[in-house]
C-alpha cells in the first residue's frame, strides 16, 4: 500500500516535469515571428549569415521532437545552452545569480513561517466578536500589501531616520557576514509579511479546529494544564495543513523575490531573468524558469511526502 | 443571529469599499479630473497641496488624476484576465467533471502542469513570448488562473454531477450541454462567485507587480505598478506618487479579498473560515 502511494507519487512528479520542460522548451518556438531575428535585432545587424549561425547554434534547423529531445537529454547533463551574447554557458550565470535568491528566500520563509507559530497559537486564544474581525480584517491587510511598496516604503524611512545606512545591493555572506545579514533586513521583512499574514490565520483556525477535538477534551479531563494542551497537542495536530501551505508559499516567493530583488538591487535570478528578457537572450530565459519552476516542483513533492509521513491517514487515500 | 449581522456589516463595508473604487475607475472621466498626461513642469515633485491634492510626479501630472485613472487601467486588465480564465478555465473543469474518463484525465493533467509553475514567473514566460503591454499582461494572468480555475471548479461539479437531480434530468432525456448550463453552472454560482473575487484581489496584485517590472502597461499609460517604479527613482525629492500609488493598490486588491472573504462566509456556511 504505501510502495503503491510513493511510486504513484513519483510518476506524477515525473509526468509534471517533463511537461513543464516541453512548455520552457517551446517558449522560443512560440515567439511571434522569428525569434531569431528578434533575437538578432535587439542587439547587432541581421545579416543572413548571422541569422542562419544563430539558428544551427540553437537548433532550431532541426525536427521539434529531436530539438525536445536534444535539449532534454542536455539540460539533465547540466547543460542548459549558452548565453546568446556572453556566450558564457548558462548555468554559470544562474550559478552566480542562484545564491541571493535562495538566501532571500529561505530567510523569509524562515521568518515568516517561524514567527506565524507563535503569533498563531497567541491569536487562537483570543475569542470574541471584535478579536475576529480584526484577525481577519489584518490577516487580508498582510495578505494584499504590495510586498514592493513595502519595500520601498521601508527605504525610505530608513533612510530618512538612519541616514547614510546602505540598504541596497548585496555582499556575499562569505565576504562579509554581518553587511550580508543586514542588507537582508528590509527586503526579508517586505517578502516575508505576506506568508506571516496568510500562515498565522491558518494557524488560529488550525488551532481553534484542534482545541475542540476530543483528544483535546480529554487531555484537559486528564487534568493537564492548559499551556500544555494548546502547545502539546493542539498546536501538534495543526500543524499538519500547515507544512502543505508552507510548500505552497515558496510559489509566492520565488515569484516575490523576483520583485523584491529589483526594489532592493539585489542580483539574483529575479533580476538575471529580467535582463535577459529585455535583451532578448531566450536561452537564459528558458533556462531560468526552467531552474525555479524545478525547484519549486521539488519542494512541494518532498512537501507532500513529509506530510504522508507525518499522517499515515494521507497514504490510504 | 449576531455572528450573522456581524458578517453581513463586513459584507456591506467589503462591498462599499469594491463599488467605490470600481465607481472612481468607470466615471474617471466625467469626476472632473486634471489631464492624467498633462505635464505641467514648474509644478513638478511637489507634496499634496491645494491644487494637486496628492501631489505631483517627476513630470508634474497630477497624482490623483493618474491614481484614479490607473484603476482604470489595473480593472480593465485583471477584469478581463479573470473573466477569461474563468471561461475557459470553469468549462474546462465542469466538463472534466461531466465526462469524467480520459478527457479528464488528460485535460486535468495538462492543468497540473501549468499549475505547477510559480505564478509570476508564468505570467513573465508569457509576456517574454509576447512582448510587454497591458494586453500581455491581461494574457498572461488568465493563462495564470485557468488551472486555478479548473481545478477549483472541477471538484464541486463532479459532487453535484452526481446527485440525484441530475440523474434525473438524464432520465428525462436532457441533452449534455442542457444539464452543464442549467444544472450544474448554476450550482457552482457561490464558488465562481466567491473565488472571482478572492482571484481578483491576487490579480490586482499580480498586473501591479508586472507593469512595476516594466512588463504590463508601458508609459505614459496611467499604471499604478508604473507609478511606483518611476516614483522610486524620486523617492527622496518625491515620495507622494510611490506612496500614494502603492496605497491604491493595497486598498483595490484589500477590497476585493474581504469582499470574496465575506462572501464566502454568508453564500455558503458550510465554507466558513474558522475565523
Amino acid at each position: 500500500m504505501r510502495a503503491k502511494f510513493f511510486l504513484g507519487r513519483l510518476a506524477d512528479l515525473a509526468f509534471v516535469l517533463i511537461g513543464v520542460s516541453f512548455l520552457v522548451f517551446l517558449m522560443i518556438r512560440l515567439v511571434p515571428g522569428d525569434a531569431v531575428t528578434i533575437m538578432l535585432g535587439a542587439n547587432t545587424e541581421i545579416t543572413p549569415e548571422r541569422v542562419a549561425e544563430l539558428r544551427a547554434r540553437l537548433g532550431l534547423d532541426q525536427s521539434l521532437l529531436v530539438q525536445y529531445w536534444l535539449w532534454l537529454t542536455g539540460a539533465l547533463q547540466g547543460d542548459l545552452g549558452t548565453s546568446v551574447w556572453t556566450g558564457r554557458a548558462v548555468t554559470e550565470e544562474i550559478g552566480a545569480a542562484l545564491w541571493p535568491t535562495l538566501e532571500l528566500t529561505f530567510l523569509s520563509l524562515l521568518v515568516g513561517a517561524g514567527l506565524s507559530i507563535p503569533l498563531g497559537a497567541f491569536m487562537a486564544q483570543a475569542r470574541g466578536n471584535w478579536t475576529e474581525v480584526g484577525v481577519r480584517v489584518g490577516a487580508i491587510a498582510g495578505l494584499t500589501i504590495p510586498s514592493f511598496w513595502l519595500g520601498i516604503v521601508s527605504i525610505l524611512l530608513v533612510s530618512k531616520l538612519l541616514p547614510g545606512t546602505s540598504v541596497l545591493g548585496y555582499v556575499p555572506f562569505t565576504e562579509d557576514p554581518l553587511d550580508n545579514l543586514r542588507r537582508m533586513v528590509l527586503p526579508v521583512f517586505a517578502l516575508s509579511l505576506p506568508i506571516l499574514a496568510n500562515l498565522s490565520r491558518l494557524v488560529r483556525s488550525a488551532m481553534l479546529d484542534a482545541m475542540g477535538q476530543d483528544y483535546v477534551r480529554t487531555a484537559r479531563a486528564k487534568g493537564a494544564g492548559r499551556r500544555r494542551v494548546v502547545y502539546k497537542h493542539a498546536l501538534r495536530n495543526a500543524l499538519i495543513p500547515f507544512i502543505t501551505s508552507v510548500g505552497v508559499s515558496m510559489g509566492y516567493l520565488l515569484g516575490g523575490a523576483i520583485v523584491v530583488e529589483q526594489v532592493f538591487a539585489i542580483p539574483g535570478l529575479g533580476r538575471l531573468v529580467l535582463g535577459a528578457i529585455s535583451e532578448r537572450n531566450y536561452p537564459l530565459v528558458q533556462a531560468t524558469i526552467l531552474v525555479m519552476t524545478a525547484s519549486f516542483v521539488l519542494v512541494n513533492f518532498a512537501v507532500d511526502m513529509l506530510y504522508a509521513v507525518i499522517d499515515p491517514r494521507v497514504r490510504r487515500r | 443571529m449576531m455572528s450573522y449581522f456581524r458578517n453581513n456589516r463586513l459584507l456591506a463595508f467589503a462591498t462599499a469599499l469594491v463599488v467605490f473604487q470600481v465607481a472612481l475607475a468607470v466615471f474617471a472621466p466625467v469626476l472632473g479630473l486634471q489631464d492624467p498626461f498633462a505635464q505641467v513642469i514648474v509644478q513638478r515633485m511637489k507634496g499634496p497641496n491645494a491644487l494637486n491634492w496628492l501631489g505631483t510626479d517627476q513630470l508634474g501630472r497630477d497624482v490623483l488624476a493618474r491614481i484614479i485613472h490607473g484603476y482604470r487601467t489595473s480593472l480593465l486588465t485583471c477584469l478581463t484576465a479573470v473573466l477569461l480564465a474563468l471561461l475557459v478555465g470553469g468549462s474546462i473543469g465542469i466538463l472534466a467533471a461531466y465526462y469524467r474518463g480520459w478527457f479528464d484525465r488528460i485535460v486535468m493533467r495538462l492543468m497540473d502542469v501549468i499549475f505547477a509553475f510559480p505564478i509570476l514567473l508564468l505570467a513573465i514566460a508569457v509576456i517574454a513570448i509576447l512582448g510587454a503591454n497591458s494586453f500581455s499582461a491581461a494574457l498572461a494572468i488568465a493563462v495564470v488562473y485557468t488551472p486555478i480555475f479548473a481545478r477549483l471548479l472541477r471538484g464541486p461539479a463532479l459532487v453535484i454531477c452526481e446527485s440525484e437531480y441530475v440523474e434525473g434530468a438524464r432520465a428525462i432525456g436532457a441533452s449534455d450541454l442542457r444539464i452543464m448550463v442549467s444544472h450544474v453552472l448554476p450550482n457552482l454560482a457561490s464558488i465562481v462567485l466567491v473565488q472571482t473575487s478572492l482571484l481578483l484581489s491576487a490579480a490586482i496584485l499580480v498586473e501591479a507587480s508586472l507593469s512595476f517590472l516594466g512588463l504590463g502597461a508601458q508609459p505614459p499609460t496611467p499604471s499604478l505598478g508604473l507609478m511606483l517604479s518611476e516614483g522610486r527613482n524620486f523617492l527622496l525629492l518625491a515620495p507622494s506618487p510611490a506612496i500614494f500609488a502603492g496605497l491604491a493598490i493595497l486598498f483595490l486588491s484589500f477590497g476585493f479579498n474581504l469582499l470574496g472573504d465575506a462572501l464566502r462566509d454568508s453564500l455558503d456556511p458550510r465554507l466558513k473560515a474558522a475565523t
